[in-house]
């Protein structure tokens, strides 16, 4: 049937948008369902920041390459994107974190990424409402920020105008191993292949998919131009916002155009609802403050949860399923889901169409769960 | 107790009587709007109730308060967006 | 920043006629009682500063009982969340305050319904009551021309009161036609005491036209509004002026009552005979239940007040009053339903979401609020949508309520809340007899 698409992707979150411009542009016929507002889902409710980070030679690959990508379209991006390469500002409290800067900058600069290292009066400078007494910092100069909903947007209207198809207020009740959808009105769409973003919620359409909600809360501050210059991360970020099992907070704070603040993180499991938790929110900013003590009297204006899609090995599910080779996956991104968005477009163009790829894709791919029987820790 | 308070409103001393709101001083001191948009148009008071947030100043130092509702003290430093 | 902690039995959010109407028989009655109000002021919008200028009769007796109830007034205080059942929060100048309760009076009030149209972010260009507000607490208005625009008895109220700081009111400039505005006139007879007002504020605009069936259609100026545009459907015309007082009616501000679980429905909450929501020990009195005016809010807060104090029965014979009032808030909201043209002022260009400077044109490419909000921001601002809101829903039939804590622009600080305690420090005045 030469009317059903190549590609059907489930999700026009940020993931699914990359995808479908890559696919389109590669010359896939694409065809893009969302049930919500296009970027509504956990690309709304995230930090936008784009980071290259450190914690496993996978993670480094696939961040460092999509940031790049990032870099390149930089220049094209409609200014409702708000791309701003303000640069990444990881803090260290003492001279123990300060070791882990030295550790940090050998790591990048061996491989070609921009860092700088600062003192403390270095830092004090480079942020001057960062508390008195910090140890330092390492500044990854090239990382920046965007505004999701609206980058997701453009996404789109690049795979719009290589001839993909958009339909929004589309549910979709499941993936058809034979290639295609079944609709949630009971029609079914037919395609030569499924790809499942649906970020929190893709273990709906593939069940006993090993992602799991993630809930993080947000505060977002009216605007403060150059109180804060860089997106400033704390060291424990790694430990704590990475770790997998507990709730936790890591202090996180993204400056958007316009001055306003974005002031996150926390991260905890088995919290279905995205109603305000207190105690957390209260822990996040409380964590904040110890950074940032004037940030209590600057002006909140909005708190929110998101649930982000959380996987065993803090890696995305990038390729075929396991339960069939017309199920893709194209999801799991947790907190990194805005960076390597256009990294996994790429690789999964590449995939589909079984063209070498710029970085190894195995590490992304869905099999690796079949070797390992891995599990939530 | 007295009748009179005087403040300043960029820079510039303005005395008003006791009760007087910020946003009414600034009108006083003769500026038209308190505060820039977000694309730099001049903005002044709508609501005149603390729900608009067009009225916006700054206090002493502390940004985005809402000169409507704020009353003016002997010594204030107002600036507004210029 | 300090939290304080108290426990009243009674906690009424909003100052206005409603509340002070709430406070005044729940405290008279022996119950520890909290008034919380965001301005510095008691009197709420209506009755704003008659405590520095007495004016109004029937404020002065209000304020006065208050003063002598025994009830703790809380002046600069903004409700913004409720982290824990019977818990609300607000914010002050010097912290926040953590106030338990056992019934809750929501007194909230109503805000000005603006329209957009080309020109109407210029300076100078505010709402009639805010205007008056202003004027009030010491905005100069003496020999400033004004355009008074809009809709609503509340036009002429303004008009009568910037006349009375020194202003020059150019004209008053209704968009309900003359026909409409005629009935609901004569139907005061229902409200003599309506009558009576009615009758002095025409004596004292003698010589300011009223002009019906006519409505602004763009505002002009360089760093503020010198002129503005008014047309009647067939003629337009220009008025010079400095100020142009334009609103469209009110919108009840329920976004507490929203958080606290009272389901407002078509942007009014819902209440009972006794004035009691759908959320367990929250009442709810004056505007955000229907836009009325104070008469009938006063009735609605002193049934509130009675019924919260367990008093329910002696609120029986104020049902009566309570009737005729809303009688007079079904015709002063049908008299002044705004005409379809008002939709039609807004260009491509006009801005509609202030605080992010979101234009008419920008919303066109979607079909629902929440779309539109994330993809333009438009409601994403200091306001919370409190002013783009109600105007896009009457441009663009948009339904947009969505709380979330803080319904309030707060610091961050106010949001870190102290754990609830087992016990709590108490500051209750001492029980007074029961009336």
């Amino acid at each position: 049937m030469s009317d059903a698409p190549d590609i059907l992707i489930v999700g026009a979150g940020i993931v699914g948008a990359a995808c479908a411009a890559e696919c389109a542009r590669a010359g896939l016929k694409v065809l893009v369902l969302e049930r919500g507002p296009i970027g509504g889902g956990v690309t709304g409710a995230g930090m936008g920041h784009l980071v290259v980070m450190d914690d496993s030679a996978a993670q480094f690959a696939l961040t460092s390459y999509s940031r790049r990508l990032w870099r390149e379209l930089a220049p094209q991006l409609p200014a409702e994107v708000e791309y701003d390469p303000c640069g990444t500002m990881w803090v260290a409290v003492d001279d123990e974190e300060m070791a882990e800067v030295r550790r940090k900058e050998r790591f990048y600069q061996e491989r070609g990424v921009r860092v700088e290292v600062l003192d403390g009066s270095g830092l004090a400078q480079a942020e001057p409402n960062l508390r008195p007494g910090l140890a330092g910092g390492l500044r990854v100069t090239e990382d920046g920020v965007l505004y999701p909903p609206c980058a997701a947007g453009f996404l789109l209207n690049q795979a719009r105008a290589a001839g993909a198809a958009v339909r929004t207020g589309v549910e979709v009740r499941s993936l058809l191993p034979e290639g295609g959808a079944l609709l949630a009105d009971g029609t079914r769409v037919a395609a030569g292949l499924a790809v499942n973003a649906a970020g929190p919620w893709s273990p709906a359409l593939t069940p006993g998919l090993p992602v799991r909600k993630r809930k993080g809360h947000l505060v977002i501050t009216d605007r403060y131009p150059g109180f804060v210059r860089h997106q400033i991360v704390e060291l424990g970020y790694l430990k704590s916002a990475h770790a997998v099992a507990a709730d936790s907070v890591a202090f996180n704070i993204q400056p958007r155009k316009g001055g306003q603040m974005l002031i996150g993180s926390s991260r905890q499991f088995d919290a279905e609802g995205t109603e305000i938790n207190q105690p957390i929110l209260d822990r996040m900013l409380r964590r904040a403050f110890e950074y940032l003590p004037g940030l209590a009297r600057v002006s909140a204006i909005r708190c929110w949860a998101g649930h982000r899609p959380a996987t065993p090995d803090k890696l995305p599910f990038i390729g075929p399923s396991l339960a069939s080779e017309k199920i893709w996956l194209a999801t799991g991104h947790e907190g990194l889901g805005i960076t390597t968005a256009l990294g996994t477009g790429r690789l999964l163009a590449e995939l589909v169409l079984k063209r070498g790829s710029e970085i190894p894709t195995e590490p992304y791919l869905p099999s690796r769960l079949a070797k390992k029987g891995a599990q939530h820790d | 107790m007295t009748d009179r308070v005087t403040l300043s409103v960029n820079g510039q001393p303005v005395t008003v009587p006791s009760g007087t709101v910020v946003a009414a001083a600034v009108a006083v001191a003769g500026v038209a709007g308190v505060r820039r948009s977000l694309q730099g148009e001049r903005r002044g008071p709508l609501c005149g109730m603390g729900v608009c947030f067009e009225c916006r100043v700054t206090i002493n130092g502390r940004p985005h308060c809402r000169s409507c509702l704020t009353l003016c003290e002997e010594g204030m430093e107002v600036r507004t967006d210029e | 920043m300090n939290n304080q902690r108290h426990q009243f039995e009674i906690v009424v959010v909003g100052a206005g006629p409603a509340g002070l109407a709430a406070a005044c028989v729940a405290a008279e009655a022996g119950r520890t009682v909290a008034v919380l109000d965001n301005s510095p002021w008691l009197g709420g919008q209506i009755w704003r500063g008659e405590q520095a200028r007495p004016a109004n009769a029937a404020a002065q007796r209000w304020l006065r009982r208050l003063g002598k109830s025994g009830a703790r007034v809380f002046p600069n205080a903004t409700a913004f969340a409720a982290p824990a059942p019977r818990l609300l929060l607000a914010e002050t100048p010097t912290g926040v305050l953590e106030i338990t309760w056992r019934k809750l009076v929501l007194a909230t009030g109503a805000r000005e319904l603006f329209v957009p149209f080309p020109g109407w972010t210029l300076p100078g260009v505010v709402g009639p009551g805010g205007l008056h507000a202003l004027s009030k607490a010491g905005w100069p208005v003496a020999g400033q021309r004004v355009v008074v625009a809009g809709t609503g008895p509340l036009l002429l109220a303004v008009a009568d009161g910037l006349k009375q700081h020194g202003a020059q009111i150019r004209v008053v400039a209704e968009q309900a036609p003359l026909v409409k505005v005629l009935r609901f006139g004569l139907g005061l007879w229902r409200q003599p005491g309506k009558l009576i007002q009615g009758a002095g504020v025409k004596a004292r605009l003698l010589g300011v036209p009223y002009r019906c069936g006519c409505w602004p259609v763009k505002a002009e100026g360089g760093d503020r509004v010198r002129q503005v545009t008014l047309t009647d459907g067939r003629r337009t015309w220009t008025e010079d002026c400095d100020y142009l007082a334009c609103g469209f009616h009110l919108v009840p501000n329920v976004e507490l009552a929203a958080l606290l679980g009272c389901a407002p429905r078509a942007g009014v909450v819902a209440v009972n005979e006794f004035q009691e929501t759908s959320a367990a020990d929250i009442f709810c009195a004056g505007e955000p239940t229907g836009v009325g005016g104070a008469d009938g809010a006063l009735v609605e807060g002193e049934i509130a007040g009675l019924a919260a104090t367990g008093l329910a029965e002696r609120a029986r014979p104020l049902f009566g009053r309570r009737a005729a009032w809303h009688h007079f808030r079904d015709a002063l909201n049908q008299a002044f339903a705004l005409r379809a043209e008002l939709r039609q002022l807004a260009t491509a260009d006009t801005i509609v979401c202030r605080c992010e400077d979101v234009r008419r044109g920008s919303l066109a490419a979607f079909d629902d609020w929440r779309t539109a909000k994330l993809h333009t921001r438009c409601g994403m601002g200091a306001c919370q949508g409190r002013t783009c809101g109600p105007a896009a829903q009457f441009l663009l039939g948009w339904e947009n309520l969505s709380v979330r804590p803080p319904v309030f622009s707060v610091s961050v600080g106010a949001l870190v809340c102290a754990e609830t305690p087992s016990n709590i420090t108490t500051s209750i005045t001492a029980p007074k007899p029961t009336v």
